[in-house]
């Protein structure tokens, strides 16, 4: 591996492949991207995340220039392209009813590009086993769409938005119909073909998991707007919002009012009748200002014994236990009803648990384990 | 026993209305003139059994097609004429079912009617419409008149072109709605596909709309040409005596001349021709359903 990490967001100097500056867009009335500004950097694999209907593909299809912006600009390598036609455009998309021309063979489908290009027939051909190559399809190239599996179609059309060596490749849920292990196998097959061309990726998922597996960044979209853009860690660990905490990944959420102990440490009363929770934040909170501290359940501890010493220790019994193989989730409900979930690696087996349904144990958690949200 | 029934129906259904018609005209075909009522000999009676029957069948009627040259000339001027009415519909009506094709959704049902709407009237009272529109004080000379294009009366009805726009206007749905169906269901994304990989509009529309709406051209051509190759009524209606099509001999055969025998052999023989493009129409079809599984 290099030694230097690859996070080109982080040079000022560096300029963005792709430069969304104030982009709405609207259809009718209704505002499907709403003011929105994104720089996504040269071999980047960047993903957008959001639930239904937030624009992802929307956002997609203004790149691919099937859609045009209501409003702003679009820059890819510092052109502004947004009187650019598809077709003379460097980006290729991969489409996510894949879109394979029936009428084609597997070879004529990959070839169908570099055809329009007006490429040599020699280079084209070699062009084109490489594409079968790569995406391991040699022996198809013959066949017609519908003379293949669902998981073969979707690696002709990776391989038909590959073969012309697009400066941006466009990925609109590519896994979407697949099974769970084949999906698994193609997220690091495409991570691989990624490190391999060089090209740029933007990938839209609904999926939070291949979301973290596949991006160097992930922008978390909800309607029409961007709410988060970082890297996959700091999504997960800083959240900037409840909203991006819930969506990605499993998440416990406390509610209370804030009052500052000493700089950065800070005290939340939450519940009647519970001890306050200890929490620690970089950002400045008000003196009872409303505030959700957000925990992940694998930073919360379940003993059956008090803890000795943790910053945070409430008791309550255990409602549910969600048994998923190498983890556990535990369901507690303490006293007031608040369920806090908490997991754990299965380091024993399962009959050797120290505890069960019904009882009462303790969690403990540190300040720094959870976030604090302001909203 | 279901399941011969099932079968059994269409099968009833071909023979009763399709294959004994069919050896009634061949047996007729092969009989002679005669001043009687009906108009040929032999008549089969049970007296004289089968062989005597069959002895007095002779193919001089279908000898006598080929001696007239009236009837080749007739044979190949329908096949000209409908091969060329074939290509003119195709010609507007790919156009019209790519426009209601690409029309927004709440359209659709309209556009549709509007193709099938004529089917409401009768065909004659569309085709004598046609002869008031197109005769020389009819509206269209009377409009074009009217706007200065010409100072004296276009001939058009009794001419092959008065039996162009016949056989395409009254054809048309039967092309348009095929076209359309499979138009209809392409995946638009396709285009978008194609134009992503660098094709324009129009290379896109050679290179995937075409192809994929084959079948349907295909099946429309043959639905315009299969019967506008026997066509009557149109040619005799609008074309005037200038025209010869097959049709309009076979009309005159059996009701003018009386001459059964000569009117069957020509229609066997129009059975024949047309039983090549049936056959292909049928295989086309066939390959239509197998892709769209
Ligand atoms: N052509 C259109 N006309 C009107 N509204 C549209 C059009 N295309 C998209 N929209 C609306 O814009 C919004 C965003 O659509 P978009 O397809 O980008 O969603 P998405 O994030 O890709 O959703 P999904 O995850 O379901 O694919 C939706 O509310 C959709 O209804
Ligand atoms: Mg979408």
């Amino acid at each position: 591996m290099n030694s230097t990490v690859f996070a080109p967001w982080e040079d000022p100097e560096k300029k963005p492949l792709i430069r969304f500056q104030n982009v709405t867009k609207k259809f009718g009335t209704f505002t499907a991207i709403d003011n929105l500004s994104l720089d996504i950097y040269e071999r980047e694999f960047f993903a957008l995340l959001g639930p239904s209907g937030c624009g992802k593909t929307t956002m997609m299809r203004m790149l691919a220039g099937f859609e045009t912006p209501t409003s702003g600009r679009i820059e890819l390598a510092g052109k502004n392209i947004i009187p650019v036609p598809p077709n003379k455009r460097a980006t290729n998309m991969m489409f996510q009813s894949y879109a394979l021309f029936p009428h084609l063979t597997v070879w004529d489908n990959i070839a169908f590009g570099l055809r329009r290009e007006g490429m040599e027939k020699d280079k084209m051909n070699a062009r084109v086993e490489e594409m079968l190559r790569l995406t391991r399809l040699e022996r198809f190239a013959k066949r017609k769409p519908h003379q293949i599996s669902g998981g073969q179609r979707q690696r002709v059309a990776l391989a038909r938005s590959l073969a012309k060596a697009p400066t941006l490749l466009l990925l609109d849920e590519p896994l979407g119909a697949l099974d769970a292990k084949l999906r698994q196998d193609t997220q690091f097959e495409l991570m691989d073909i990624q490190e391999k061309t060089g090209t740029t990726f933007v990938i839209v998922t609904h999926d939070q998991e291949e979301a973290m597996t596949v991006a160097s960044r992930i922008a978390v979209m909800d309607e029409g707007q961007l709410i988060q853009v970082a890297t996959p860690d700091r999504i997960y660990e800083t959240p900037v919002s409840v909203y991006v905490a819930d969506f990605i990944g499993d998440v416990n959420i406390i509610e209370g009012k804030t009052t500052l102990i000493e700089d950065g440490q800070y005290q939340i009363d939450w519940a009647e009748g519970q001890m306050p929770l200890h929490a620690a934040s970089s950002q400045p909170f008000d003196k009872g200002q409303t505030c959700f501290v957000a925990i992940r359940p694998e930073k919360v501890a379940i003993s059956a014994e008090k803890p000795q010493a943790a910053d945070n220790i409430v008791q309550g019994k255990v409602l549910d236990i969600a048994y998923l193989g190498n983890l556990s989730t535990y369901h507690v409900e303490l006293a007031d009803g608040t369920i806090i979930k908490s997991q754990t690696a299965n380091t024993r087996r399962i009959a050797r648990r120290s505890f069960t349904w019904g009882d009462t144990v303790w969690l403990s958690w540190t300040a720094t384990a959870g976030v604090m949200l302001a909203r | 026993m279901r399941k011969f029934f099932l079968i059994a129906v269409p099968y009833a259904w071909l023979l009763a209305l399709f294959l004994i018609p069919f050896f009634i005209v061949l047996k007729i075909s092969l009989s002679d003139v005669a001043l009687a009522r009906p108009p040929y000999v032999p008549q089969f009676s049970w007296d004289d059994g089968i062989m005597a029957f069959l002895r007095d069948l002779d193919f001089e009627n279908f000898v006598f097609l080929t001696e007239d040259s009236l009837y080749w000339k007739a044979y190949l001027s329908s096949v000209s004429i409908a091969g060329l009415s074939t290509i003119l519909t195709l010609t507007i009506g790919y156009p019209l079912a790519y426009g209601m094709a690409r029309a927004p959704e709440e359209w659709r049902a309209t556009l549709m009617m509007l193709i099938i709407l004529p089917f409401w009237t009768s065909f004659l009272i569309r085709v004598y419409a046609w002869m008031g529109i197109l005769s020389q004080e009819g509206l269209l000379n009377q409009f074009l008149m009217w706007t200065g294009l010409i100072s004296e009366p276009l001939m058009i009805l009794n001419t092959p072109t008065a039996v162009y726009i016949g056989i395409v206007y009254t054809y048309l749905p039967f092309m348009v709605l095929p076209i359309y169906s499979a138009l209809d269901r392409m995946d638009g994304s396709l285009i978008e596909a194609a134009e992503d990989l660098g094709c324009s509009r129009l290379s896109a529309f050679w290179l995937v709309t075409v192809p994929l709406s084959r079948n349907g051209i295909i099946a429309g051509c043959f639905l315009v040409f299969i019967p506008a190759l026997g066509e009557f009524v149109i040619p005799s209606l609008l074309g005037g005596s200038g025209t010869l099509m097959i049709g309009k001999v076979l009309w005159e055969e059996f009701f003018s001349n009386r001459d059964w025998p000569v009117a069957s052999a020509v229609a066997v023989i129009l059975l024949l021709i047309l039983v090549i493009p049936i056959v292909l129409f049928q295989r086309n079809q066939q390959d239509a359903e197998e892709a769209a599984k």
